[in-house]
C-alpha cells in the first residue's frame, strides 16, 4: 500500500514538468493556431542553460536565480523565433506549420551537441531540498514535494492570468478570433509574440527544473514532445486544466505501468489515450472544433487524368530510368534503388495527405513495419525475398488498420500528433523488445534471392515494384474510391450528407497508404540487408512529409519528384558534412517559407498563369464563396504581416 | 467629409474584387452601400478596415490617408468595424467581449460605457456574465455592434446587421441606428435588404460586381425603378 | 391518406437546456412547408434532427410511416431525404459535373470501386440535373470559381441525386438577390410538384415565405406557436408580437393583406 503511495507521489513529480510543456504548448495553439513542434527543443534548451548558469556561474544568481533566469533566456529565444520565423507562415496550412518547427527542432539537436558536447550532464542538487523526507519509512525526495505543489500553483496562476487581467482577456478574445482583436484596435502581433513568449518559458522552465532529478541529455526534447502529444491529445488542445490533468494522468500511468509491463510502459498510456479519443475525439477538456481548417491539399484546379503526350512523357522516363543499369556503376544503382523505394514511400504518403486530406506525422510506423515484416518472414519463417516482399507489407498494413482506426477520428493537428505518437509507439517497441527486434542491433541478414542480388537486379524488380506501385495509387485517385475520398475531404458534412461514410473512407485510404508504404519498407529491408528501429523513427516520417512538400502537397503525383529531389539531395549532403540535421532543418525551414507550393505546384502555377480575369471572375470570384472563404486566410494574412 | 474612399482595388489572390470604388460618408450621416451578394460590399468595408492585404487607392478618414495603416491603427482612430456575420467572442462573456473593445475616450467623440450600451440594447444588461454563444442571433447582433462602440468610433461600418435576423429584431436594430445617429455617429451599412436601407439611410450608392453603378439621395433611387431593378433585382 | 412525413414530440435539449421541447407536425408529398421564427428558437436543431445529423431526446421522425430517428444522415439520405445547408457545401476541388457525379455514384452504389474513371460514370444522369437547375452551361468549372447564387442551385443538384421523396432546405435564398430568391423558389416548387417531393424550408426573408409556401409554422423557444396558411400566419396576432413586428421590412402588398 505504502509503496503504491510512493510511486503516485513519483508520478505526481514527474507530472510538473510534463504539465508545464504542455499547457505551453496549448496556450500558444489556442492563439496562434500553431502546434510548435520546438515546444520539445525549448523544453531541452532550458535544462541546458540551467544547468550552463547553475553549475557554473552559480554566483552571482544561486540556484533559484539560474532556472528562473534560464527560462527567460529561452523563452527570449522563443519570440525571436516567432518574429523572424513563425510571422511568414501564419498563413500556411498547419501541416507547414509543424514541418517549420520542426525543421527548427532539428537545428537546436545539433547547435546544443555542438555547444554542450555529445554527453549527458549531471546538474547540482536544489539547495536546501537536497535531501528527502520519510513517508510510512519510505524516502521522498524534498525536491518531488516541491514540484507536485508546483503544478497545481501554476495552474491558479494562469487561471489569474487569463481571467483577471485585460491581456488575458485578450489573449482569450484572439483564441477565437484573432482578425476581429485587430479591428478592434489591438495589436495582436505583439500579443502573438508575448503568448508565445509565455508559452515556450514554461516549456523552459520544465526544462530547467528536471536538471536535480535527471541528466541533461540532447534526446529529451524528442522524448518530451511525444509525451506532450499525448498529454494534449487526452487533456484536449488549447484547454491548460485539461493540460493539467491529462499530464497528471500519463505521468501516473507511467508509474504504475512500469511495474505492469516494465518493457514497454507506453502500451498502458497508449490504451488510455485510445480510450478517450473513442469517448471524446477532441479530449477530454477540449471542444470539438467548429469549423475546421481546410486541410492540406485542396486545390481550385480540378485534376485530371494524364493526357496521352504525358503519358507518353512518362513512358519515355521509365524507359531511361531502366537503361540506368546500362551506363552505372553498383553504387549509383544502389542509390537509385534507396531513391526508388522513397518515392513509394512518398507516394503513398502523398496518396493519403493530398487525396484523403490525412496529414500523416507518423507515416514511417508503415514504412518500418513492412519492413520488420519482410525481416520476420525472412528470420523466423525462413520465407525466400519473394514471399517476403508479399508477407511484410501486410504488418504495415495490419498497423494501418489498427491505428488508422483511432487516427481517422480525427482531423488536422489532432490527426497529425495522433499518428505520430502511433509511430513513436511503434518505435519503442522495436527498441525495448529486444527478443523479437533484436533492439538496437536490429536484424541482420536480410538478402535478396539469388537472380535479384545483383546491384542490377535489384535495381530493375525496385523500379518494377515501384512503377507499378505508383501507376495503382494514381489510379486510384481517379476511380470512384478516389472521388469519394476527395468528397470526403472537401466537406465532411456535404460527403455524409450523400450516402457517404467519411470515416470508414478515410481508414480505407489509411489502409492503402500503409501496405503501400509497407512494400516499400519491405523493399529497403532487403537493399540495406537489415532492419534497424530507425526505419520507424520521427525522422524517417517527416522525410517523408519533406518530400510530398518539395513535390507539392496540390499535385496529383508531385510526390515522386519531391522524392527523388529530396533524397539525391539528402544522401549527397550526409556525404558532405557532419551537421547534417543542423543543415537538413535549415533547409526544411527554408523550403516552408519560401516554396509553400512545392516543385510541381510551383511549375503548375507558373503554366497555369493568367492575367486577372476581368469583372472578377477569377478563382473565387466576387461570389460569398470569397468573402466567406476570405476571414480565416485573411486573418493569417493579417498576423503575419 | 468624415471618410472618403477613392480608386479602391482590391484583389483576394488573383480574383479582382473591386474597381476604382469610390464613395464618401459625410459627418453625422446614414449612408447605405447597397448591392446583391458578392456585389463587393463587405470586401469594400474589409478594405477600408485594413482587412484586405491585397488593396490600392486611397481611404481618407477625418482628412488623414489611412490606407497603409494596419486594423489595429484604423480602429484606434476611431473607425469602427462590425463584420457581417457578428463574430463575438462566444466563449467570453458579455462584459468580456466589452473589454476587448474598450478604448480610451476620444475628444469630441462621444464616449461609450457598458452601462450607456446597456441603455441602447436593454437586453444585453441583463445577461451581462452570460458567454456569447449562449445568446440568440439577435442578441449577438447587439453585442457585435456594443463591442465596437466601446471603442468609442467617431464612424461605423456596419455590415449587414439585418441579414439572418427575424423582422422584429430587425425592427429593434433600426431604431439603435437612429439613435446612434442621434448621439453624432456617422454611419455606413451594407444592406441587400432595401425596406431596410429604406427606413434609415439619407443616401445611397449601388455596387454591382464590384462597381459603383449609382449614387444618390433615397428618393432618387426611389424615383429610378430602373436602376433599382437592374442592379438589385427587387 | 399518410403523410410523407409525421414529426411526433421531437425534443432535444443541450446540457439542461431545452432547444426543441416537443415539436410535431406533419408533411404531405409535393406540399411546400415553411419553418419560420426568430433566432436560437430551434430552427436548425430541427433541420439537424430530420437528417439524423443530431438525435432527438426523444419523439419519432416517420417517413412514409418508417421510423427515421437514430440512423445517421447517410442513411437517412439512403431512405429518400436530400438536404441543403444554409452555408453551401459542396466540393470545392472539383468541377460542377464532378459534384453531381459524385452523389450519383454514391446513389448508385459504386463509391468503393477502384476501378474506372469516376469522371465518365454517370454522365448524362448528371448533365440532366445540371439542366433541370439550370447549371448545364458551366459543368466544366471548378466549383471554387462558382458565384454564390450558382453554388446554390449546384447544391440542389446535389440534393436531387437520389431523386428525394423529402427536400430539406435550410434557408435557401439566404445571401441571394431577390431575383435569384424567386427563381430558386420556382424552381424548387415545379420540381417539387412534377416528382410529388416534399419540402421544407427555413427562410428569414418573408417575401420568399408568403409567396412560395403553402403551409408556414412558427417556432419560438423550442415550440410550435402556429401553423397555417400563409395568411393565416401573417394575420396571426401572436406571431406579429413574437416574430413579425410591424411588418416594415416584407413587401407591401405583404403588409396590406394582414392588415386587413
Amino acid at each position: 500500500m505504502d509503496f503504491l503511495l510512493i510511486q503516485a507521489l513519483s508520478g505526481l513529480a514527474s507530472a510538473a514538468s510534463l504539465f508545464l510543456v504542455a499547457s505551453g504548448l496549448s496556450i500558444i495553439f489556442g492563439v496562434t493556431r500553431i502546434v510548435n513542434f520546438a515546444h520539445g527543443a525549448f523544453y531541452m534548451l532550458g535544462a541546458y542553460v540551467a544547468f550552463t548558469l547553475t553549475d557554473r556561474f552559480a554566483g552571482p544568481l544561486g540556484f533559484w536565480g539560474g532556472l528562473l533566469v534560464a527560462s527567460l533566456v529561452v523563452a527570449a529565444l522563443g519570440a525571436l523565433m516567432e518574429m523572424v520565423l513563425l510571422r511568414r507562415i501564419y498563413q500556411a496550412p498547419e501541416l507547414f506549420q509543424l514541418l517549420a518547427t520542426f525543421g527548427v527542432t532539428l537545428m537546436v539537436q545539433d547547435l546544443v551537441v555542438l555547444i554542450w558536447g555529445p554527453d549527458d550532464l549531471m546538474g547540482p542538487r536544489a539547495p536546501g531540498l537536497s535531501g528527502a523526507f520519510s513517508l510510512f519509512g519510505r524516502l521522498v525526495p524534498s525536491y518531488d514535494i516541491l514540484l507536485i505543489l508546483l503544478g497545481p500553483a501554476v495552474l491558479g496562476l494562469l487561471w489569474l492570468l487569463f481571467h483577471r487581467t485585460r491581456w488575458g482577456v485578450l489573449v482569450r478574445a484572439a483564441t477565437q478570433d484573432r482578425e476581429m482583436v485587430a479591428s478592434l484596435g489591438v495589436n495582436q502581433k505583439w500579443l502573438f509574440t508575448s503568448v508565445f513568449a509565455l508559452g515556450v518559458f514554461l516549456a523552459a522552465l520544465g526544462g530547467a527544473l528536471q536538471i536535480p532529478r535527471t541528466t541533461v541529455t540532447h534526446y529529451m526534447d524528442l522524448s518530451i514532445i511525444v509525451e506532450v502529444f499525448v498529454v494534449v491529445v487526452i487533456g484536449g488542445l488549447g484547454s491548460v486544466t485539461g493540460a493539467f490533468i491529462a499530464a497528471v494522468l500519463v505521468s501516473e500511468l507511467n508509474a504504475f505501468g512500469i511495474l505492469v509491463l516494465p518493457k514497454i510502459s507506453m502500451i498502458t498510456v497508449f490504451l488510455v489515450m485510445a480510450v478517450v479519443l473513442v469517448v471524446r475525439p477532441w479530449g477530454l477538456f477540449g471542444k470539438p472544433d467548429a469549423a475546421p481548417r481546410a486541410s492540406a491539399g485542396i486545390s481550385v484546379r480540378p485534376w485530371k487524368p494524364m493526357s496521352v503526350l504525358e503519358r507518353s512523357g512518362v513512358a519515355l522516363v521509365v524507359l531511361l530510368a531502366a537503361l540506368l543499369p546500362l551506363v552505372s556503376g553498383s553504387y549509383a544503382l544502389s542509390v537509385g534503388s534507396e531513391i526508388l523505394v522513397f518515392v513509394l514511400f512518398a507516394a503513398s504518403l502523398h496518396f493519403m495527405m493530398t487525396v484523403g486530406g490525412l496529414s500523416s506525422f507518423g507515416h514511417a510506423a508503415y514504412f518500418g513495419l513492412g519492413a520488420y515484416g519482410a525481416a520476420f518472414a525472412v528470420t523466423y519463417f525462413g520465407a525466400p525475398m519473394e514471399a517476403a516482399l508479399l508477407l511484410g507489407p501486410l504488418l504495415g498494413l495490419a498497423g494501418a488498420v489498427l491505428f488508422g482506426w483511432f487516427c481517422v477520428r480525427l482531423s488536422g493537428v489532432y490527426f497529425a500528433m495522433l499518428t505520430l505518437a502511433f509511430a513513436q509507439i511503434t518505435w519503442s517497441v522495436a527498441f525495448q523488445w529486444v527478443e523479437v527486434t533484436g533492439g538496437d542491433n536490429g536484424i541482420l541478414g536480410i538478402w535478396p534471392s539469388a537472380w535479384a542480388s545483383t546491384p542490377q537486379g535489384f535495381y530493375w524488380l525496385t523500379l518494377a515494384v515501384v512503377v507499378v506501385g505508383v501507376a495503382l495509387l494514381r489510379m486510384l485517385v481517379f476511380s470512384p474510391f478516389g472521388f469519394g475520398l476527395r468528397a470526403a475531404r472537401d466537406s465532411a458534412l456535404r460527403a455524409e450528407a450523400i450516402g457517404i461514410d467519411g470515416k470508414r473512407t478515410q481508414w480505407a485510404a489509411f489502409m492503402v497508404a500503409g501496405t503501400f508504404a509497407g512494400i516499400a519498407g519491405a523493399l529497403f529491408a532487403f537493399l540495406k540487408g537489415s532492419v534497424f528501429p530507425e526505419t520507424l523513427a520521427i525522422p524517417m516520417s517527416v522525410d517523408g512529409l519533406v518530400m510530398v512538400l518539395l513535390g507539392g502537397i496540390e499535385t496529383v503525383s508531385g510526390a515522386v519528384v519531391g522524392a527523388v529531389v529530396y533524397k539525391a539531395l539528402a544522401i549527397w549532403l550526409m556525404s558532405q558534412t557532419e551537421l547534417s540535421k543542423l543543415v537538413l532543418g535549415g533547409i526544411i525551414v527554408l523550403l516552408v517559407v519560401a516554396f509553400p507550393k512545392g516543385i510541381v505546384g510551383f511549375l503548375e502555377d507558373w503554366r497555369h498563369r493568367r492575367p486577372p480575369a476581368p469583372n472578377g471572375a477569377g478563382p473565387k470570384a466576387a461570389g460569398k464563396a470569397a468573402t466567406e472563404a476570405a476571414p480565416v486566410g485573411i486573418a493569417k494574412l493579417e498576423a503575419a504581416r | 467629409m468624415k471618410l472618403e474612399v477613392s480608386g479602391l482595388n482590391s484583389f483576394y489572390g488573383q480574383a479582382h474584387i473591386l474597381f476604382d470604388v469610390a464613395f464618401e460618408v459625410g459627418e453625422g450621416e446614414v449612408v447605405a452601400l447597397l448591392g446583391r451578394n458578392g456585389a463587393g460590399k463587405s470586401t469594400s468595408f474589409r478594405s477600408v478596415a485594413g482587412l484586405v492585404p491585397q488593396r490600392t487607392g486611397k481611404v481618407v478618414f477625418e482628412g488623414e490617408d489611412v490606407s497603409r495603416l494596419p486594423p489595429y491603427e484604423i480602429a484606434r482612430r476611431g473607425l469602427g468595424y462590425v463584420p457581417e456575420d457578428r463574430r463575438i467572442f462566444t466563449e467570453l462573456t458579455v462584459e468580456e467581449n466589452f473589454e476587448v473593445g474598450r478604448q480610451e475616450p476620444r475628444p469630441g467623440v462621444a464616449t461609450w460605457t457598458p452601462e450607456r450600451i446597456y441603455k441602447l440594447f436593454p437586453n444585453l444588461g441583463e445577461m451581462r456574465k452570460r458567454a456569447g454563444g449562449h445568446m440568440s442571433g439577435g442578441e449577438q447582433q447587439m453585442l457585435t455592434i456594443g463591442r465596437t462602440l466601446m471603442g468609442n468610433p467617431s464612424l461605423v461600418l456596419l455590415d449587414e446587421p439585418s441579414e439572418g435576423l427575424a423582422p422584429k429584431i430587425v425592427e429593434q436594430m433600426a431604431e439603435a441606428i437612429m439613435t446612434m445617429k442621434r448621439e453624432g455617429l456617422s454611419i455606413i451599412i451594407s444592406e441587400q435588404n432595401l425596406h431596410f436601407a429604406k427606413l434609415i439611410s439619407d443616401r445611397a450608392y449601388i455596387i454591382e460586381k464590384g462597381r459603383i453603378r449609382f449614387s444618390g439621395t433615397m428618393g432618387e433611387l426611389e424615383a429610378n425603378p430602373e436602376i433599382r431593378d437592374a442592379y438589385l433585382a427587387v | 391518406m399518410n403523410a410523407l412525413l409525421e414529426v411526433k414530440g421531437l425534443v432535444k435539449s443541450y446540457s439542461g437546456v431545452h432547444a426543441v421541447r416537443g415539436v410535431s407536425f406533419s408533411l404531405q408529398a409535393g406540399e411546400i412547408l415553411a419553418l419560420i421564427g426568430p433566432n436560437g428558437a430551434g430552427k436548425s436543431t430541427c433541420f439537424n434532427m430530420l437528417n439524423g445529423q443530431i438525435r432527438p431526446n426523444a419523439g419519432s421522425i416517420r417517413l412514409n410511416g418508417e421510423e427515421m430517428v437514430g440512423l445517421p444522415p447517410r442513411t437517412v439520405w439512403r431512405r429518400g431525404v436530400g438536404r441543403t445547408f444554409q452555408i453551401t457545401a459542396t466540393f470545392s476541388s472539383m468541377t460542377v459535373r464532378e459534384n453531381v457525379q459524385v452523389a450519383l455514384l454514391s446513389y448508385h452504389r459504386r463509391l468503393w470501386s477502384v476501378l474506372g474513371y469516376a469522371g465518365a460514370a454517370h454522365r448524362e444522369e448528371a448533365d440532366d440535373l445540371l439542366t433541370l437547375v439550370g447549371m448545364d452551361q458551366q459543368a466544366e468549372r471548378p466549383c471554387g470559381e462558382l458565384a454564390y447564387g450558382d453554388l446554390k442551385r449546384l447544391e440542389l443538384a446535389v440534393a436531387l441525386a437520389n431523386q428525394p421523396r423529402l427536400l430539406l432546405m435550410d434557408e435557401p435564398t439566404a445571401g441571394m438577390a431577390p431575383k435569384e430568391r424567386v427563381e430558386l423558389m420556382r424552381l424548387t416548387a415545379a420540381i417539387a410538384r412534377k416528382k410529388d417531393m416534399g419540402v421544407l424550408f427555413t427562410e428569414h426573408d418573408m417575401d420568399v415565405v408568403f409567396e412560395h409556401a403553402d403551409a408556414v409554422m412558427v417556432l419560438n423557444r423550442g415550440e410550435l406557436i402556429a401553423r397555417g396558411s400563409p395568411q393565416e400566419v401573417r394575420r396571426d396576432p401572436h406571431v406579429q408580437a413574437i416574430y413579425l413586428g410591424e411588418g416594415l421590412l416584407y413587401d407591401a402588398k405583404h403588409r396590406e393583406e394582414a392588415v386587413q
